[in-house]
């Protein structure tokens, strides 16, 4: 059987970079707005790019955030930058909002006196140990553009952090369901490393 | 820490990059995909194409140059200019989606006028608009800019160091991050703007397209000032 990763379409861009990204690494992927192709994968991404409500509303529309929550534990999924905020129980952008709740916290916007959003190269550092972060040193730099943080309830859920003036969780992990706020398709050899390691996750 | 950004811009006219360049170890140095390529593995934190096609007719290569480079560069890619009508700027977010727009960034052209204040420009300068530059940008953030790349067309072309003023004010003015245009000349204009100013990247074009500095020497020299780079 032909092993592929599902980006999952849901209307809010940044497809096109990921499937770039996973096709250089030589690792086959297919973009699809279709819940029984979720279940064909090997592994999903999530990823996301515009604001909390619209996109959970359009993940609801098309019957993806069951297909997510049924998949999740069975197979790895990584949500990228709002794909990893929609992984959370609740967010508070634009206004309250219900989320996946495969990873236990909220999503709040970022409280700091630097500018917003956070724009840029940061660094991180791993409280927890995770096969996502294989071969990555304390201190690599990755991507960021965002305004919102995630905000974990468990600690041991917390993978990567980054420093913005405040403490900002980078990546969260769970039963086989990741999140990286940052974008490891835009995040030189550092992101594609972080790709590699979660095409490896899968059995 | 969030470090500071190095970004090489790319001027494009029909699908070749333009503005001297020259360079030794490249085999074409005209492709855009191969010299965006060749700053990224250098440690470029984004790469700039700046579309200065004249016709609109055009216009689309510059997509489809974004589009291949995306395909073997793995950094964030920003397109800009030639943005006239409602219908280009629809035409580039459309073509932003097929390989993942991020944000958007706002361009701003300006140059001081003799009163003191600055103001926007366009078509390279050579159409003053009354706007004043500080103005736009607040408005420009208000709108949902994601950032300003903000251009001096005093200081562009001359070498002689970036807009320290301008760049200050409108930095001051805004709480997006801002990108310093204009007037590179050396390693130490790079330490001067990220000092003076709280501008959060720098842009440079023929700088790093002769050859004269590489992204690795203005990383190795802002370290030494302690300025915080990837």
């Amino acid at each position: 059987m032909k092993r592929t990763i599902a980006i999952v379409d849901y209307g809010v861009g940044n497809l096109k970079s990921v499937a770039n990204a996973l096709g250089y690494l030589g690792l086959d992927s297919a973009v699809t707005d279709d819940p029984v192709e979720l279940e064909r994968a090997d592994a999903v991404i999530l990823p996301g790019v515009g604001a909390f409500p619209d996109a959970a509303d359009k993940l609801r529309r098309k019957g993806m955030d069951r297909a997510l929550t049924a998949q999740a534990g069975r197979k790895p999924i990584l949500g990228i930058c709002l794909g990893m905020q929609l992984l959370f129980d609740r967010g508070e952008e634009i206004r309250d909002c219900e989320g996946l709740g495969l990873v236990s916290g909220r999503v709040e916007r970022i409280q700091t006196d630097l500018k917003l959003p956070h724009i840029g190269w940061n660094s991180l550092s791993f409280p927890n140990p995770s096969p996502l972060f294989r071969g990555l040193d304390e201190g690599t730099y990755v991507y960021f553009v965002h305004s919102y943080r995630g905000v974990a309830a468990r600690k041991e859920d917390v993978l990567a952090v980054t420093d913005y003036g405040t403490p900002v969780v980078a990546a969260v992990g769970r039963n086989g369901v990741y999140g990286c706020q940052f974008h490891p398709e835009k995040s030189g050899e550092a992101g594609l490393q972080i790709l590699r390691n979660f095409g490896e996750l899968r059995k | 820490m969030l470090a500071k950004r190095i970004i090489p811009c790319l001027d494009v006219r029909d699908g070749r990059v333009v503005k001297g360049v020259n360079f030794v170890n490249i085999r074409d140095a005209g492709d855009p995909v191969e010299l965006a390529k060749y700053y990224s593995d250098q440690g470029a934190d984004e790469i700039v194409f700046l579309d200065i096609t004249a016709t609109s007719d055009a216009r689309d290569t510059v997509a489809d140059v974004v589009e291949r480079t995306a395909a073997q560069v793995f950094v964030p890619l920003t397109v800009g200019g030639g943005i006239r009508t409602l219908e280009d700027f629809r035409r580039l977010l459309r073509a932003g989606e097929r390989f993942g727009s991020q944000c958007v960034v706002l361009a701003i052209d300006a140059r001081k006028r003799p009163e003191g204040w600055y103001e926007v420009v366009t078509a390279g300068g050579r159409t003053p608009t009354g706007i004043d530059a500080i103005q736009w940008a607040k408005r420009g953030q208000e709108l949902g800019a994601g950032e300003i790349l903000l251009t001096s067309m005093d200081a562009d072309g001359t070498r002689a160091g970036f807009d320290l003023e301008m760049t200050r004010a409108v930095t001051e003015a805004v709480s997006i991050p801002v990108i310093a245009s204009g007037g590179c000349g050396s390693l130490e204009h790079f330490a001067e703007v990220f000092e003076a100013t709280n501008c959060d990247a720098a842009l440079a074009a023929s700088l790093f397209h002769f050859g004269e500095l590489t992204v690795p020497q203005v990383k190795d020299y802002l370290r030494s000032r302690n300025i915080p780079v990837r």
